[in-house]
């Protein structure tokens, strides 16, 4: 049995579920979220890789970096949005994030 | 191929576990620990299907920057652990039936999806033989050539990133004396220094 495109695609799907779930399960916790984001970010990168050595091409692989780039200025920017709202409401918790009532 | 087949399965199901773990953990210290398991196990993936430049990428980046950062902003923010589940089980049906129709919707999308019959010839950037050329340098003769300004648009996605998190957790802290260069340079002795001529037996007030 070899491993295939399609092994992926189900690890990368899963991944992705996982972390769309976290995000609706974990409602305390912003720091969680976001790695939530990481893990659904982290599928799309399975995602594209598999895709790049099913197709052999290279594009997807450069693509895996620019959203690997993008990953990390995500997760430093939220961070300190966390930091920065941490400091002045002493909570992190998502119900009380509710400043600009969206 | 038959190892490959197992490794697969080891990482795979190793990266499902932990993923599970970083969303079900009751300790966010945990779920990052857990999250770094799951970058671990991807990038192990990513050599499997011979992407090996970003791999070591992952590891570099996503273990030893993202996690770690995470990792200092859980240590250093005094949560309340206690207080972590309250919500956990209202949002749960919600989060279950959007996570079951997402994943029947990948389900029935892939299931039904096949590559298109010219699809070989539009591709972008045709892989050479990983044999003759590594994956590294396959990598970055595309980088450097067809994505360049996309490269220089990541290069300065990072810029802004940091200066706006530098931004956002900058505290000016008014009571603090800190030195100040300019000022310093500045000085003459003519501003500073003052020769007074002491009378003997009489002194200066």
């Amino acid at each position: 049995m070899v491993v295939s495109l399609v092994h992926y695609l189900t690890v990368s799907a899963i991944l992705l579920t996982l972390g769309v779930f976290g995000i609706f399960a974990n409602r305390k916790n912003v720091v969680v979220i976001l790695m939530c984001i990481e893990l659904i970010l982290l599928a799309v990168n399975i995602n594209l890789v598999a895709f790049s050595a099913a197709l052999n091409d290279m594009a997807g692989q450069v693509f895996t970096m620019f959203v690997l780039t993008v990953a990390a200025a995500e997760a430093s920017i939220g961070l300190a949005i966390v930091v920065a709202f941490f400091r002045t409401r002493g909570s992190i918790e998502v119900d009380d994030i509710n400043q600009m009532k969206g | 191929m038959i190892a490959a087949t197992l490794i697969f399965y080891m990482l795979a199901s190793i990266l499902v576990v932990a993923a599970f773990m970083v969303v079900v953990s009751r300790n966010p210290v945990h779920s990052v620990l857990w999250l770094i398991l799951a970058f671990v196990n991807s990038a192990g993936l990513f050599v499997l299907l011979g992407a090996e430049f970003l791999a070591m990428v992952l590891v570099v980046v996503y273990v030893g920057a993202v996690a770690v950062l995470f990792l200092f902003v859980v240590m250093m923010l005094d949560l309340n652990r206690l207080a972590w589940r309250e919500g956990f089980q209202k949002a749960m049906p919600l989060g279950i039936a959007v996570s079951v129709v997402l994943l029947t919707e990948i389900v029935v999308m892939v299931g039904g999806w096949s590559s298109a019959k010219g699809a070989a010839a539009l591709r972008q950037a045709p892989m050479p033989d990983p044999a003759s050329v590594p994956n590294t340098q396959a990598l970055g003769e595309v980088i450097y050539t067809n994505y360049f300004y996309l490269f220089q648009g990541a290069g300065l996605v990072l810029l802004v990133a940091m200066v706006g998190a530098i931004l956002l957790t900058h505290r000016r802290h008014p009571g603090v004396r800190r030195q100040s260069v300019a000022a310093q340079i500045a000085r003459r002795k003519e501003d500073s220094l003052k020769l007074n001529k002491v009378p003997t037996g009489k002194g200066i007030s």
